[in-house]
Formats: C-alpha cells, sequence, structure tokens
C-alpha cells in the first residue's frame, strides 16, 4: 500500500518547547486519517510540519512519496488552519479564483469548487458576511483548487453545530471518494468514528494508531472518550 | 495577485475616499493657512506631494502585509506554487497603480484648483510621486516584518518615517543643516524623493540620477522584504 504521508522519529522543539517527541505516523493514501488529542498535544504544529510550514529538529517526513517541504508538493496539498484562511473583504467566488490562479493546473473551476461545497447561492457574497458554518466551508473550498491529492484539514469543525459537522463530514467522505486523502484533527472524541483509521496524540507522542474499532478492542471501551482515557491510563 | 488587492481596495469605499479625499483636504488646508504668504504654500505645497503618497502607501502597506500575516492567508499563499517575489511585485503594482490615481487626482486638484504653479511638466511630477509611493510601500513592507500587532505596524511611522521626513529638506534646504545631519540625509531615501519632487517644481536640474538612486534604495527594500518572508517557521 502505497503511503500518502510517512514521519519517523520527528521531533519539532519551538523555542523552549520541545513540541514533537520522536513520533512516527502512516497515512495510507485515500483514507480519513483522524488526528485526536486534547489542545497542546502537538496536532497543529504535526499538520504544519507536514504541510511544509513548521522546521523541524530531526527525523524525516515523507509526503507523496517526496521529501515534505520539497516544491512540486505546493500544487498537491490542500491545508486549512484553524481559523478560516480567507480575504474577509472578498466574495467567495473573488477568494476562490484567486487561490486557482496561483496554481499552474486546476482539476476544477471555481464555480465547480462552490457548488461542492454548496456556496453557490453566496457566490457573490462577502465573507465577512458569511455564518459560521458558510465559513467552514468557504475555507474548505480553498482547499480544494489546484488538484491536491491529500487535504491536511485542522479542526475544521470546531465551533460548528451537529447538523453542519454532519454536513461537513459527508463532504470529506466525498472529497476521500474521489482518490484523495485526508487528514482531520479534532478534539472531539466523537468525530473519530466517522474516520477509518486514527492517530492519537498526546503531549507531543502517539498514543495509539488504528482503526476505531481496533482502538476498541485494545481498551476493551465502548465510548471514544472512555478509549482514549483508558489509552492514557496504560501510558 | 495585482488584481485581488485591488479588488480588495474596490470592496471599501471608505478606504478609497479617504486615499483621494484626505491628501486634497490637506491641501486646502495648507492653501489657507500659508494664505498670508502664497510663496510659502508653492514651496511646501509641492513638496508635500510627494509626501502624501509615501505617508499613505506606507501605512497601507505595512497594515495590509500584517493582515495577511495574522489572517492566515499569508501561510495560505506559502504552501501554494506562488513565489515570494510574485506576493511582492503583486503588491508593489496594486499600490503603485493606487499611488498613479492618487498623484494624479491630488496634483490636478493643486495645480487647477488651488491654483499651485509646478515650473515643471505634471507627468514628471506624478512620476516622482509614484517613486515616492514606492518607497513608502517597501518600507512598509520590511518593517511589517518586525511588527506583531496593528499597534505596533502603526508606530513605525513616527519611529522610522517621521525621522526621515525631518531630515529631507522638506523643513529647510538638506544643505543648511549641521554637517553630520546633512550626512545622515545622503543615506536616506526619502531625501533623494523629496529633492527630485523639488526640482520638478523649480523645473531646476536633472531627476535621473535621482530616480536611480531611489530605484537602488527599492531594490534593496524590497529584496529585504522578500528575504523576511518565510515559508517555514522556527
Amino acid at each position: 500500500m502505497s503511503l500518502a504521508i510517512s514521519c519517523s522519529q520527528l521531533n519539532v522543539v519551538r523555542g523552549k518547547n520541545h513540541i514533537l517527541h520522536d513520533l512516527n505516523l502512516e497515512v495510507p493514501r485515500g483514507a480519513i486519517m483522524g488526528l485526536l488529542g486534547p489542545s497542546g498535544s502537538g496536532k497543529t504544529t504535526l499538520m504544519r510540519a507536514i504541510v511544509g510550514l513548521q522546521k523541524i529538529q530531526s527525523g524525516a517526513i515523507e509526503v507523496l512519496g517526496q521529501p515534505a517541504a520539497s516544491k512540486p508538493l505546493r500544487e498537491v496539498i490542500g491545508y486549512s488552519t484553524q481559523s478560516a484562511s480567507v480575504y474577509s473583504d472578498l466574495t467567495c467566488i473573488e477568494n476562490i479564483r484567486y487561490f486557482s490562479a496561483l496554481y499552474a493546473h486546476n482539476e476544477k473551476s471555481p464555480e465547480e469548487i462552490l457548488e461542492e461545497v454548496d456556496l453557490t447561492r453566496n457566490s457573490h457574497q462577502m465573507a465577512n458576511s458569511l455564518s459560521g458554518g458558510e465559513r467552514a466551508r468557504l475555507a474548505l473550498a480553498t482547499t480544494l483548487v489546484g488538484s491536491p491529492e491529500l487535504l491536511v484539514l485542522d479542526e475544521p469543525t470546531v465551533g460548528l453545530d451537529p447538523v453542519l459537522r454532519v454536513q461537513l463530514w459527508k463532504l470529506f467522505y466525498q472529497l476521500a471518494a474521489q482518490g484523495k486523502t485526508l487528514l482531520i484533527s479534532s478534539h472531539v472524541m466523537d468525530e473519530a468514528d466517522s474516520c477509518n483509521s486514527l492517530v492519537l496524540l498526546r503531549n507531543g507522542r502517539t498514543l495509539a494508531q488504528g482503526t476505531p474499532a481496533e482502538l476498541r478492542e485494545q481498551t476493551k471501551q465502548k465510548r471514544m472518550d472512555d478509549v482514549f482515557i483508558a489509552l492514557i491510563g496504560e501510558e | 495577485m495585482t488584481k485581488r488587492v485591488l479588488q480588495q481596495l474596490g470592496h471599501d469605499p471608505r478606504t478609497l475616499a479617504l486615499l483621494f479625499i484626505s491628501p486634497a483636504l490637506l491641501m486646502t488646508i495648507l492653501k489657507y493657512v500659508y494664505w498670508s504668504n502664497p510663496d510659502l504654500f508653492q514651496r511646501v505645497a509641492g513638496s508635500m506631494l510627494g509626501v502624501f503618497p509615501m505617508l499613505v502607501m506606507f501605512l497601507i502597506t505595512s497594515v495590509a502585509t500584517l493582515r495577511e500575516r495574522t489572517s492566515g492567508t499569508l501561510e495560505r499563499l506559502m504552501i501554494s506554487p506562488l513565489g515570494k517575489a510574485e506576493f511582492i511585485a503583486g503588491y508593489a503594482i496594486a499600490f503603485g497603480i493606487a499611488s498613479l490615481v492618487q498623484a494624479t487626482a491630488v496634483s490636478t486638484y493643486a495645480i487647477w484648483v488651488l491654483g499651485l504653479k509646478i515650473a515643471g511638466s505634471q507627468f514628471v511630477l506624478i512620476y516622482t510621486a509614484i517613486l515616492d509611493a514606492l518607497i513608502g510601500l517597501a518600507i512598509g513592507l520590511a518593517v511589517s516584518t518586525f511588527a506583531k500587532t496593528e499597534f505596533q505596524a502603526i508606530q513605525f511611522m513616527p519611529a522610522i518615517l517621521l525621522p526621515q521626513l525631518l531630515l529631507s529638506g522638506l523643513l529647510v534646504p538638506r544643505e543648511s543643516m549641521p554637517r553630520l545631519l546633512t550626512d545622515i540625509s545622503n543615506y536616506l531615501p526619502l531625501s533623494y524623493a523629496i529633492d527630485a519632487t523639488k526640482k520638478v517644481i523649480s523645473n531646476q536640474g536633472s531627476i535621473v540620477n535621482d530616480s536611480w538612486i531611489i530605484a537602488l534604495f527599492l531594490v534593496l527594500l524590497l529584496t529585504a522584504g522578500s528575504l523576511t518572508l518565510k515559508r517555514k517557521t522556527k
């Protein structure tokens, strides 16, 4: 099975803080991998390292068969930060048109991308007047420009109500069905069951990795919260 | 890139209005402040035509770049294929166009409505105003790296721009200052911008040398600006 992401013995130190410790991670292509862990566990730092925004102290990261941060990867990685990184003083369609223009090859037109995230009606609405759910979908839309094979989404569902969360997860499945790999972080454990693979992070170390069923089996727990607590206990 | 920055300006009519109306208003005030001494108005107002675009472009560039940094859009751009030079050129061209329109409007107003007399050509005056604007832009871009908040970015104006303004020959001819200050002013980009503007107003002397020196400063400042844009953080 070919890997979308592989991190080995990854160490990241920011200032005096040692954030990631000898971290190993393998994400198969086509997976919806959930990156779970409490705040401050290093989820964002790991994601930034994978997309090439974070300097690493030691270890290696390979993304889609190439070392992280190498130039060809810029065409094929989509990344959204915790806060929607869009231009709030542009309309939705202007945002997407602008980001599309940065890429040599776009598999979808800006109109198709807005259609996909169900924002066609809001095309000409300014980004700063969007509701929370619409803004989250616009942020997702900005990761779909170019021809992304890997989507790295940092807490894309944070602060959204259950209905909107379900909508977004439907979209994630659609994207995975198109052959894209998704790495999605969350600190809400009940989202774990939506992923087909999980990695639990705590204090910059991988606590466990596997499918939701495997982790339940391992800990003999039903609820994901309990699984997590049991795993911390084992440690 | 350029199109996007101009679109953002286009969606912000208040900024656009301030961009054009406030320099015109300041020129009008200047006219009446120097009511009893029209000669002084002629001298000061001409130089001010170069100072406005520089101040305005400094402010909007440092705030706009800072906004890219704090909103996360700069990171979004850094993981895309967009080059750093393209990023800076995009801003430079967009704000260059904005300052072209601003300089044209304000100089036309000053000449036709306020009766400002310039001996040289208005086109050359607009050209020097754009050079001034680009200096403001380049300094704004360079300092925005050192600012963590909008508050700090604004504070760089009195810290970095105003000293240059005082030494630039706007208040007194540069040669009449104490030797040390004249020497310092020789190493500041704004001095050459004001020199060039004065020469156009009085139609005395060539601005070719000043243009080259300003171009050199621009290359240095914009390169410094692009070096401070980092794809990776520590």
